[in-house]
């Protein structure tokens, strides 16, 4: 087994050890650290369930090697809440407007939809379904999925 | 465990603004009395319990679990379509460091097949695959990747076989399997078979295999007990059945095999047979230590049934006024290697073959054949859809020939409460279809005006059409299939309810696959018992019978009746002490907002208080009224319950490049009663979807038995962009007698008539034929 290496994830710094170099940050995260919030609907990079944010970046974790995010920062659903009990306006605007079913699709969707709206605040309708057109769902044909960005959006622009 | 699935309890889940559903209601008042819709009860808009766990992703999917020390499986599948299996030589893998078990069909202890409805189906090849990617060996180390490269270290010596890959030749074909190549024929006989019609219209129809396509892929984790058991934490439609097949092949009693639901990544059939559940177990029992699978994709495409590929004959024949006089018609599904449910799903496509129309007289003849192919089962529509894609593009054909209006045809045919069937039954329950086919056509027509938006365009933002290059066109269909078990089945679900200390607790063992029953689970409690927090313990098999399976849109009568039964019966044990308490009759009391309350308002208690302590319990089993046996004329009142919908699509064609883009999607569907206003409209859009995807881009592709597209990348289901808005234009309520609260099942009907609607579309727009769905580019641009 390679040397352990440290990956920064949701602003804190993780030991990863016993990891082979081969396995995948979804892998690793889910597996190696417990963060099992970021999915693996598809792992290879046609279902963005396994969306993370690198440094900023947007980035489907089963595509990008664990070792090679060392040094960066990783954001996962995990981190985009204030806290186990408090939602982001993203996250509220998912429960309540219907967009989650089986769920599988949401916390990729919700790591989408808050990089969408941090690019562009006032997105239109054709702009959310370009920005969210990698994130497959298979139960809510995104009817209440597209609701609900446009909800957040409204609610982020409203607030001070 | 250190992880465990989420258990669904009631937080104080926030229900959120007004929902701003399109929905608006029709039809008549329902019978039974709501209680306390404006709060939180039943036809509230209440938000999912388990909403916050999973927009944080602290919900546990079957993948997501772990124990300590626990190895993963992996599976190593047949890359032949048909083979005999002259030897395997497990040394290689077994050798291989970190791997603790290689196990073959031998290692089996119990039942070497398993099946749904016929256990005809190997748990491991046992000397004859029949269909690419049928396990063979499966194997447990202590790395995925481990695991899976000791599987490719198995050799496995095949001598493969011409594969038999069409159904059509299958009944004459040599068998493929000792039970024959034939899992069900039907003819079904009504009417006067002599009759002719003036107008006489005949096609021929094909419809292409779809894949469920959950995004959660299969996956679990078993755990071995002390005393020769097994525990297993799995995503399923149907715990007690997975139970019943698991420990007849581990050769051990149901008790000792206990199942817990862990969350599942949606299902849509594809998880009402069994793909990994034996395996892990086997692996379990014989390492001695928890064993954890996860499909890829790839994998999953060869580890459940899929929608059966249809071919279909239809005759149609009517009078000049375009009544119908009579239907024929020949269907062949393919069902693959196994049988799965394929002889239920032949039944449903020649019961509802001819539509949701008054059908005099019909001939209609249903097979279902085994082939080398995949195996196919359950998909939402459950063999209605294909027969839909028929019979709407003959009522299509039949309006060209008469020169009359398709809606209109539609209306002076359709079905209604007192009619019959093609089965001889008539239909005693509501089944509104006039209704609901006036309220979707009869819906403001879209003003979509032509964009310059690539986005807009057929072909999107591949800048691949022009807009003056499009084609618009406008189709319609309704279809219609049953609610529930059918044939004689005893259909039931099992529940529990305890109150005690005011605090309502439900015990059931329904799947919660994405559909939203834990909400309405809780809505039905609320309403019944008068209480606002209904805790729901774990869905599991050691503690409550069977709910039966989460399909054919029977859990919210059946598991939903369970649920009110059950509350009912605590209700009424609670009002009996106390109306002994107060000396009145319990006829004057009722339960509301947390308190026993007399009706002359005299009297009141909290229920809290009475309820203090252990409580007051009732367990119930819910049945449906019971079904027949269709006769050898395919006659008999086999059916509990139906429901209808229709879809109207507008489209825009690229006639040159073949490709479309959907602008509207109009809809209207017979719902009984509508419990949950937004969970009915994430039904309606996403089933909707689905249906979508089977029209213009979904099927599994197949070249003498090889699958050629098993990945997303390949099989590609409908995005953003693919999706248009879905418009509700009504919710026909037309209470259905029986059901619970009059509410009927609303998953499958949208998935039934939206590919028929999206293929007239792209008619209209082109002046094709289009027999087949998916529709291809090429079946457009060289058409």
């Amino acid at each position: 087994m390679p040397d352990p290496y440290s990956l920064r994830v949701n602003g804190v710094d993780c030991e990863v050890a016993d990891s082979d170099l081969a396995e995948s940050l979804l892998f690793v995260l889910r597996e190696r650290l417990g963060l099992t919030g970021t999915k693996n609907a598809c792992t290879e990079g046609e279902c963005s369930s396994c969306a993370v944010l690198i440094d900023g970046v947007l980035t489907c974790s089963c595509l990008v090697l664990a070792a090679t995010a060392a040094g960066q920062e990783i954001t996962t659903v995990e981190g985009l809440g204030d806290g186990r009990d408090e939602l982001s306006v993203v996250q509220e605007a998912f429960v309540h407007e219907g967009a989650v079913q089986c769920g599988f699709c949401t916390p990729g969707l919700i790591v989408a939809v808050h990089d969408l709206l941090e690019a562009n605040p006032e997105p239109s309708d054709g702009d959310v379904r370009e920005a969210l057109s990698g994130n497959l769902c298979r139960c809510t044909g995104y009817g209440r999925i597209l609701a609900a960005v446009h909800s957040a959006a409204a609610t982020k622009r409203s607030q001070p | 465990m250190t992880t465990e699935p989420v258990v669904t309890s009631a937080p104080a889940t926030t229900t959120g603004p007004a929902n701003t559903a399109a929905g608006s209601s029709a039809g008549a008042a329902g019978a039974d009395t709501i209680v306390d819709a404006g709060t939180r009860g039943v036809g509230a808009d209440v938000g999912r319990p388990d909403g916050v766990p999973k927009v944080q992703g602290r919900f546990a999917f079957s993948s997501d679990l772990w124990a300590d020390d626990f190895l993963w499986g992996h599976t190593l599948r047949s890359p032949h379509a048909s083979a005999r299996i002259l030897g395997i030589d497990i040394g290689p893998a077994l050798a291989t460091a970190g791997v603790h078990a290689v196990l073959l069909a031998d290692d089996v202890p119990g039942r070497l097949t398993y099946g749904l409805e016929h256990a005809d189906q190997p748990v491991l090849a046992d000397g004859q695959v029949r269909y690419v990617g049928e396990p063979v060996a499966v194997v447990a180390a202590d790395h995925p990747d481990v695991a899976r490269r000791a599987a490719e270290a198995i050799v496995v010596n095949y001598e493969p076989t011409d594969p038999l890959t069409n159904p059509e030749a299958a009944p004459t074909a040599a068998p493929i399997h000792p039970n024959g190549n034939v899992f069900r024929e039907i003819n079904i006989r009504h009417g006067d078979l002599d009759a002719t019609g003036e107008v006489v219209v005949e096609g021929t129809y094909e419809v292409g295999m779809q894949d469920q396509a959950f995004m959660g892929p299969e996956s679990g984790l078993a755990l071995p007990d002390d005393d020769g058991g097994v525990e297993l934490f799995i995503s399923t439609q149907w715990l007690h059945v997975d139970r019943e097949q698991i420990a007849a092949c581990l050769g051990i009693d149901e008790e000792q095999v206990r199942l817990t639901l862990a969350g599942v990544g949606g299902a849509f059939g594809a998880r009402e047979d069994l793909s990994l559940q034996i395996h892990l177990c086997l692996l379990a029992l014989h390492t001695g230590k928890p064993v954890k699978m996860v499909y890829s994709r790839d994998e999953s495409f060869f580890g459940h049934v899929h929608r059966h590929p249809a071919k279909m004959w239809y005759r149609h024949h009517a009078d000049g006024d375009g009544r119908l006089v009579k239907v024929e018609a020949r269907i062949v599904l393919d069902g693959g290697a196994y049988a799965s449910t394929s002889s239920a799903v032949i039944a449903n496509a020649s019961c509802f073959a001819a539509g949701p129309y008054k059908v005099p007289a019909a001939h209609i003849v249903g097979l279902a054949a085994r082939t080398n192919n995949p195996p196919c089962g359950a998909m939402r529509g459950f063999g209605a859809v294909q027969t839909c894609f028929g019979h709407e593009s003959q009522m299509d054909k039949l309006a060209a020939a008469l020169n009359m209006d398709p809606v209109e045809l539609r209306l002076i045919n359709a079905l209604d409460s007192g009619d019959r069937l093609v089965t001889g039954q008539v239909i005693t329950g509501t089944f509104p279809v006039a209704e609901v086919i006036r309220q979707c056509a009869g819906a403001p027509a879209p003003d979509i005006p032509r964009s310059d938006d690539r986005r807009d365009l057929p072909g999107g933002s591949g800048r691949t059409t022009d807009a003056a290059d499009t084609v618009r066109g406008t189709g319609f269909a309704v279809g219609f299939k049953n609610l529930m078990f059918s044939e004689g089945y005893d259909d039931y679900s099992s529940a529990a309810c305890r109150v005690a200390d005011g605090v309502a607790t439900v015990t059931c063992a329904c799947a919660e696959v994405g559909q939203g029953f834990v909400t309405l689970a809780q809505q039905i409690a609320r309403t019944e018992l008068g209480v606002d927090e209904v805790i729901l313990a774990p869905a599991q098999t050691a503690t409550i019978g069977s709910a039966g399976s989460s399909s054919a849109s029977r859990q919210t009568w059946m598991s939903g009746g369970a649920v009110q039964a059950a509350c009912r019966a605590v209700r009424d044990q609670i009002l009996a002490d106390v109306a002994a308490d107060w000396g009145v009759s319990p006829d004057g009391l009722v339960l509301r907002d947390g308190l026993v309350v007399s009706l002359d308002g005299q009297q009141e208690a909290l229920l809290a208080q009475i309820t203090a302590g252990p409580g007051y319990e009732a367990d119930v089993e819910y049945h449906h009224a019971p079904t027949e046996a269709l006769d050898e004329n395919g006659q008999g009142n086999a059916h509990v319950s139906f429901a209808c919908a229709a879809h109207r699509v507008v489209a825009d064609v690229d006639p040159d490049l073949g490709l479309v883009r959907i602008r509207d999607i109009t809809t209207a569907q017979d719902v009984g009663r509508i419990l949950n206003p937004t969970q009915a409209v994430g039904q309606i859009e996403g089933g909707t979807a689905q249906g979508v995807g089977l029209a213009l881009m979904e099927e599994i592709v197949l070249d003498n038995g090889l699958v050629r597209n098993a990945s997303f990348t390949d099989y590609v289901i409908p995005t953003t962009l693919d999706m248009p808005d879905v418009t509700i234009a009504a919710w026909v309520e037309e209470p259905e007698p029986d059901a619970p609260y009059g509410a009927k099942g609303i998953g499958e009907p949208p998935t039934i008539s939206s590919s028929a609607a999206v293929a007239a579309a792209v008619r209209a727009a082109t002046g094709l034929n289009l027999p087949r769905i998916p529709i291809r580019p090429a079946d457009i641009a060289l058409g």
